[in-house]
């Protein structure tokens, strides 16, 4: 019999307080009663309509059904079949409007901590030291990938599984993506993304960082180097500006800046060889994880006053429900229906204030959101030093614009023909970000995952 | 494939100029003048943007020259010939403009001297007249004066306290120049702040097209961080991807000033941690 406790079991975290001053990790994890206890509250329902709202269509009630009966290594097997990243995904992913969302248990009362299980046998998991999965035998095919982010690693180590030859190549002097660079660390342990990272190169998978492609190397070159098909999983890297009066401002920064100050950098860090401003009153502009994210470094730097703003209202920020929720508890200061028209600045040109204005929402624009309107007249100044925009990034387009025949959209997305991801160039297929714009890590694996799928059946087909 | 940056050569251009020339094959294939590479000297070290200043395809090695200001350049300088760089990534930017120019005037100021060379020598490679202005603060601060004798047509070094060459600032040899009937496709103009925007003043005037390279502080150098904007024509610009190269009557100088020294407390600080770490170390080596 389920235990039909409409709660999920409470994730134990460190005090807000407490972790507000500290980048440890915030959620402490589950221990093995709890899990177990947890995962007795799943019906085990015959539609399964959580596995259907999980973009890498993880078989949920079988792992959590095994979790039940302890068999924690089993349920590690069955996340293991569709995702490479489980550590990762059961801290990021937006449960509540994936598996959770469509949990029965959700109708009345809460949802099965679906993310919170994935966490615990991921970690049970990293803690049982087992030996790594032995190397597949090469099947003689060489595959190259573009960015070392959740996209590109999870194409490599399906690619690695099935015995071709993965050379991973990425920018920056790290792999991880935006794991590395912009999760935090103490929403995302990097210990974990490394973890992850030495599995694939026990699976075989080569990692070189420093190679900027359409710079480095080009497309073509990388075909001319013996790599027969290519998956593009850039990322979604440049950082919109609002476009307002004084964004040139010292003080203004992209949170892409200042989350890569903070996370590849470690500026947060006593001794680090990369500065970061330490403000004492903190906007960050925007609605999103990132926004969170940013929001809550600024707190843990020191900041008296960290303020959240978002041009719409708290109901419709994109940011996950759980990060939004302990950022309030952190002591960030939601300033929602406000929009910046302005940054202020001293005779000096650094950030003294942002002057805003009241929005209201009127009808739903093309996203379905109901859309923020200026109210005339309502100006105010927030006192600031600092202002963090995290109001979306875009596509870089150094390889679009190195690589003939490679097609993007408007917006810069790459062009895919399909799930495959197959581009407008021959062997050439791309997912995650550098193809939606900027999504999820989830979404972006799954990407990656069909990717894989596809490159094998078109190699093969070559023969 | 793990790739190793070692450094084949380290030579001393003058007491706080330093150039080492570093394997990167892949780099030295691609490099081109203008463009940049970012380097990190050690695991724990910042990201540092410098301009490429030579390459060699064949040996597969690229050179930068730089100027021991700070606690990073510092440590960069503790390495020696057949150490390896922990990172060195690039060639990044865009490569200066160089077709099609008959005569060109090259400034450049102090260790921007670097930057300018390899430009002044791929032009005068095209057949481009090229004249070049080298200013310094003193004679021993002088570098790279018969690399630029030898690709320059006419040649002005000035010192500002006289003790080399002639006395006084590039501008007023630039401007000489000009006035003695010298009508210069482009000017090219590196170097400090602070002397390109006199460049720029001085050649707004005549009317001579000014391009200047522009180095702010950048973390990634790929379009990413939007750490390197600049207002050109009063639209913002990364200097990363959309540079380093711009228009110098266009670029607003003031503003580019203010940001470079966002983090002056900061570097003065890790500066002054730095020298007292390195004397320590001399000191229990000696």
């Amino acid at each position: 019999m389920p235990d039909m406790n409409p709660k999920k079991t409470p994730m134990p975290a460190q005090a807000p307080e407490v972790r507000n001053k500290n980048f440890s990790e915030v959620a402490l994890g589950y221990t093995r009663d709890m899990a177990v206890g947890e995962a007795r509250r799943c019906l085990s329902c015959k539609n399964k309509p959580c596995v259907s709202a999980c973009p890498v269509r993880i078989d949920i009630p079988a792992f959590v059904e095994r979790v039940a009966h302890e068999d924690f290594e089993g349920a590690y097997e069955v996340l293991s079949r569709s995702t490479s990243l489980p550590a990762v995904c059961g801290r990021v992913c937006p449960q509540e409007s994936q598996c959770e969302g469509k949990c029965v248990r959700g109708i009345k009362g809460e949802p099965v901590g679906i993310g919170r299980l994935e966490r615990f046998v991921a970690d049970w998991h990293r803690a049982q030291k087992t030996a790594p999965a032995a190397k597949p035998a090469p099947n003689g095919h060489r595959v190259a990938v573009i960015g070392a982010g959740p996209s590109g690693l999870t194409c490599a180590g399906d690619l690695a599984k099935l015995g071709y030859a993965v050379t991973v190549f990425e920018a920056l002097h790290l792999p991880g993506g935006v794991l590395s660079y912009g999760i935090p660390e103490f929403r995302l342990p990097k210990q974990i993304v490394q973890e992850e990272i030495d599995g694939l190169r026990a699976l075989g998978v080569e990692i070189e960082c420093n190679t900027v492609v359409g710079k480095t190397l080009t497309v073509d070159e990388l075909f001319e180097m013996g790599y027969e098909a290519l998956f593009i999983g850039s990322g979604a890297g440049l950082p919109r500006f609002m476009g307002i009066p004084g964004e040139s401002l010292k003080g203004v920064y992209s949170a892409n800046e200042y989350l890569t100050r903070i996370n590849l950098m470690k500026a947060y860090l006593p001794g680090s060889a990369t500065p970061i401003k330490h403000s004492r009153r903190v906007a960050v502009v925007g609605g999103g994880n990132v926004a969170m994210d940013a929001a809550r470094c600024a707190k843990r730097l020191g900041a008296e006053e960290v303020f959240i703003v978002y041009r719409r209202g708290l109901e419709e920020m994109p940011a996950r429900r759980e990060e939004v929720e302990h950022a309030q508890e952190e002591g960030i200061v939601f300033h929602t229906l406000c929009n910046p028209v302005e940054v202020l600045g001293d005779e000096n040109g650094n950030v003294c204030g942002m002057r805003c204005v009241r929005m209201a929402l009127g009808e739903p624009d093309e996203s379905g959101r109901r859309r923020p309107v200026v109210q005339e007249g309502s100006d105010f100044v927030l006192d600031v030093d600092t202002m963090i925009m995290s109001i979306g990034t875009s596509p870089n387009p150094l390889i679009r614009s190195t690589t003939p025949g490679l097609e993007a959209d408007r917006r810069g997305c790459l062009i895919v023909r399909d799930e495959s991801g197959l581009t407008t160039r021959e062997g050439v297929y791309a997912g995650g970000d550098a193809v939606t714009g900027a999504a999820t890590v989830i979404l972006a694996m799954g990407a990656g995952k069909n990717a894989a799928q596809a490159i094998d059946e078109y190699i093969r087909q070559k023969g | 494939m793990t790739v190793m940056y070692e450094i084949l050569s380290k030579e001393a251009l003058n007491p706080t100029v330093v150039r080492i020339s570093v394997h990167a094959p892949r780099i030295a294939r691609k490099a081109e003048p203008g463009q940049f590479v970012i380097l990190r000297a050690k695991e724990q070290s910042e990201r540092i943007p410098l301009t490429v200043a030579d390459y060699d395809r064949e040996a597969g090695s690229v050179a930068v020259i730089y100027q021991i200001v700070g606690a990073g350049t510092m440590e960069l300088n503790t390495l020696d010939t057949g150490d390896c760089l922990h990172d060195l990534v690039g060639p990044l930017g865009t490569p200066t403009h160089t077709e099609g120019l008959k005569k060109v005037c090259i400034v450049g100021g102090g260790v921007g001297c670097a930057i300018a060379y390899p430009i002044a020598k791929k032009l005068h490679s095209l057949g481009c007249a090229v004249h070049s202005v080298v200013g310094f603060r003193s004679r021993d601060l002088v570098i790279l004066e018969d690399e630029f004798r030898a690709v320059s047509e006419e040649l002005r070094l000035m010192t500002d306290d006289g003790s080399y060459g002639e006395k006084g600032l590039v501008t007023n040899a630039l401007e000489k120049l000009i006035q003695t009937g010298n009508q210069y496709d482009q000017v090219i103009a590196i170097g400090p702040l602070i002397m390109m925007k006199f460049v720029c003043k001085v050649t707004e005037k005549y009317g001579v097209k000014t391009v200047v390279s522009m180095n702010p502080i950048m973390i990634d150098g790929t379009g990413m961080c939007g750490g390197c904007r600049l207002t050109v024509g009063g639209e913002t610009k990364f200097a990363c991807v959309d540079g380093p190269d711009f228009d110098g009557h266009l670029v607003d100088f003031d503003e580019a000033m203010a940001r470079g020294a966002m983090y002056r407390d900061f570097e003065q600080h890790a500066r002054e941690e730095a020298c007292r770490l390195f004397q320590k170390e001399a000191e229990s080596n000696a």
